[in-house]
């Protein structure tokens, strides 16, 4: 089936925040929201749910504590001990306060970085990717709501864009595909 | 939306809207850079090259061309190193700490602060790296398997502690801040005109569209970011500390030191982030972004930071001498009184005295004033470094090899070039970045800008008539038919007024109350509402949902106040406190 992709744009975060509100409470499915900065609370109104980039930082922070562990102890414990002002030097448990400091910038630093490459892949944005927001000005001051027909099969594309219109639009724009 | 209260100074003067920031933001970036921008970088470019100049004569000739002797093996590298990082703290403090506090003051200055930050670290990198002689062996410090029978670096020593702590503050601040400056490209992106601007920017935006999923995950990962930023910037001080506090020299055995460094970096780095911003907000013509107010809360930051300092310097010398510890004693005793006394006397002025003026109101929101005392601190904070590093080793327990440091044209000439390089980096940031979180801007600036918070602008907007645009195809749907299809949803009379009295009963001026008790509601939003037939509390008590859109579609561009305010609940309080 052909489908239709119906770009609203609003000029205040608020408007379209009510008019995707309204959508949404007659059943219309609100693809996508693109705006030059976060909408506090449009998240909950369009169906998105939290990231879960958290976790996944804590991950990449447990796996940076578990290798900077092994690693000392492997480095300084098991493979060549050293005598270093006396320092106990045949125990890990022992020796640990001299290795607390690495192990903690071991894990912010895999935290930090697994968190930042993983938001990058998970958000498509890499160098050289092209940009997807249909118009310029949404980066500057304007807000665009997306909806396809294709997911709205219970509405007509002239329903859809009535129900569209009528949320406080200064803008439509209809592309098939 | 984020609520502000109404007595706040607001962040954003005059009347901006998000276009205006955007605008104004991206201005200096599209023209032509100014004369003086030329100057300066020029005089940069050229201190910075003779830097580079001494660095190469030292890498080439040997660590000896430095003005060390057996004595003092330690000088002007490790002050200029722990000096430069200091001043690379306020950064990841503003954007982390700041962030984490939900201080939305620092929006205006984070992004320059945090260049900053990057700046100075890599400049404070740099003297670790020289210090090594030969630099091309500086992979040395990394636990690499290698051909000596795998001799490991050494994880006991607070050397190595440092190597690892500068260079994941250096990598974690570096992504921090790209991932903030990755919307602001896409934004300079879309404006720009020319071809070769055009595909810098988008490569450098990474093709951000500005999704909401996207947008979701930017605030988490700004505040897990921030989260793990702000135990690393507390922590790279307290481990730059390590390197003379573990060690056993009197004047450096100093258990006070971590925290004591920790509030000195973050002391010198707010002065320097003044120094830059208060040029930058002329230059750039940002006087409305960054203000009067913003320069008094780093004030503050610099007010308490320096009393900490004050404090620490007094509490070393109060336990070098309750020790008991002669050496110790000694050490302290010879810093004040011996041959150092000035260097001495220009860190007790310019660190403890300077930032204590601070308390005065008038002085602290002075720019001239503000500018003056950012300089003088931050020359302080260079003779603090000294001051701890070679008056502690300069008489050490053999008076036979006491002796002083004199630091040659090279220690100058590294010293200076690293000036010059950061200003370069400096100047380039500001010519081809946004300066200012531009888009990080634009959440606050319906709660805290100023026309906002005096009601000359409308923060919840109602939709203008949709106009013949091009854009629409279709456009059968006249905007009156639009309008009378909201409205038949919420009433079906024609006159929203009467309707509206009929469910909260009418009233007249004889028993009125003072409507602007209410929160939201002004003298001017009395005046309608009385003309519209409301004039007491029993009538505000009564309404709901219904009522009050009925009295949105008549109050005009207040419309949205009575729900947000919750007008009918206030009322009924206010008859309750009125009936005891």
């Amino acid at each position: 089936m052909a489908d239709r992709i119906l770009y609203a744009m609003y000029d205040d975060e608020e408007i379209l925040k009510d008019g995707a509100k309204m959508l949404v409470a007659k059943g219309v499915k609100v693809e996508e929201v693109f705006s030059p900065f976060p909408i506090h609370g449009i998240d909950p109104i369009i169906g998105i749910e939290q990231t879960r980039l958290g976790i996944f930082s804590f991950i990449y922070g447990m796996i940076g504590l578990t290798l900077a562990t092994t690693g000392m102890w492997f480095f300084m414990i098991y493979d060549w001990p050293m005598n270093i002002g006396g320092k106990p030097s045949f125990s890990y448990l022992e020796n640990m306060m001299s290795f607390i400091p690495i192990t903690f910038e071991f894990t912010v630093l895999c935290a930090a970085h697994g968190m930042a490459i993983t938001y990058l892949i998970a958000n498509r944005t890499l160098p050289g990717m092209k940009s997807q927001n249909p118009d310029p000005r949404t980066t500057d001051d304007k807000f665009v709501m997306e909806c396809r027909t294709s997911q709205n099969t219970q509405f007509s594309a002239d329903e859809l864009e009535k129900m569209m219109k009528s949320t406080g639009i200064i803008e439509l724009e209809q592309k098939d595909i | 939306m984020h609520k502000e209260a109404a007595i706040r100074e607001p962040l954003i003067l005059g009347h901006k809207t998000y276009h205006d920031i955007t605008e104004d933001v991206c201005k200096p970036i599209e023209d032509k850079a100014p004369r003086m921008w030329y100057i300066l970088f020029g005089i940069a470019l050229v201190i910075g090259l003779y830097g580079v100049g001494c660095i190469l004569y030292l890498l080439g000739t040997g660590v000896g061309v430095w003005g060390l002797n057996k004595t003092i093996g330690w000088a002007w590298d490790i002050t200029n190193f722990v000096w430069w990082v200091g001043i690379g703290h306020a950064g990841t403090l503003i954007s982390a700490v700041l962030l984490l506090f939900r201080q939305k003051w620092r929006m205006a200055i984070n992004r320059s602060a945090e260049a900053m930050t990057i700046f100075a670290v890599f400049m404070a990198g740099l003297f670790p790296l020289i210090h090594m002689g030969r630099l091309w062996l500086g992979y040395w410090v990394l636990p690499l398997p290698n051909q000596f029978g795998s001799l490991w670096v050494n994880f006991n020593s607070p050397l190595l502690w440092d190597v690892f702590a500068i260079s994941t503050y250096l990598s974690v601040s570096l992504v921090f801040w790209y991932i903030g400056l990755i919307p602001d490209f896409a934004t300079i992106r879309d404006r720009a005109k020319k071809p070769v601007s055009k595909k810098m920017y988008s490569i450098l935006s990474f093709g951000w569209s500005g999704r909401a999923k996207h947008w979701n995950r930017f605030e988490l990962i700004s505040v897990v970011l921030a989260g793990l930023a702000t135990p690393l910037v507390f922590s790279v001080h307290s481990i730059v500390s390590f390197d003379f506090a573990t060690s056993i020299i009197p004047g450096w055995h100093t258990t006070i030191f971590p925290p004591y460094f920790v509030a000195g970096a973050v002391f010198s780095g707010f002065a320097m982030v003044q120094t830059l911003m208060l040029v930058i907000r002329k230059a750039m013509k940002l006087e409305a972004y960054i203000h009067t107010k913003h320069v008094e809360y780093m004030n503050i930051v610099i007010m308490v930071t320096g009393s900490i300092v004050g404090t620490a310097y007094i509490t070393e010398l109060f336990v070098s001498w309750y020790s008991g510890v002669e050496y110790e004693a000694y050490a302290f005793f010879n810093r004040a009184t011996g041959p150092y006394w000035w260097a001495y006397a220009a860190m007790m002025t310019c660190n403890v005295v300077s930032p204590q003026l601070m308390w005065i109101r008038k002085l602290r929101r002075s720019l001239i004033f503000t500018f003056v005392i950012s300089i003088v601190v931050n020359i302080g904070m260079w003779f603090e470094r000294y001051v701890i590093i070679v008056s502690s080793i300069h008489r050490d327990y053999l008076p036979s090899s006491w002796s002083m440091h004199y630091p040659s044209h090279i220690d100058i000439g590294v010293y200076l070039g690293t000036i010059g390089l950061f200003f370069v980096f400096f100047l380039l940031f500001a010519r081809y970045f946004p300066v200012l979180a531009l888009n990080e801007l634009k959440t606050i600036l319906k709660s805290s800008g100023e026309s906002y918070k005096n009601g000359d602008a409308e923060v919840h907007p109602k939709p203008k008539p949709l106009a013949g645009s091009s854009l629409v195809i279709e456009a059968e749907v006249e905007t009156k038919e639009k309008t009378s299809e909201i409205s038949t949803e919420d009433s079906n009379s024609t006159n929203p007024a009467g309707e509206l009295l009929a469910i909260v009963g009418n009233s007249s001026a004889d028993s009125k109350n003072d409507l602007k008790v209410i929160k939201g509601i002004g003298p001017k939003l009395e005046d309608t509402l009385n003309s519209i037939g409301i004039w007491s509390y029993d009538q505000l008590a009564k309404m709901s949902k219904n009522e009050y859109s009925l009295l949105d579609g008549l109050i005009g561009k207040f419309a949205g106040k009575p729900e947000k305010d919750d007008w009918a609940n206030q009322a009924k309080e206010l008859m309750n406190t009125n009936n005891q």
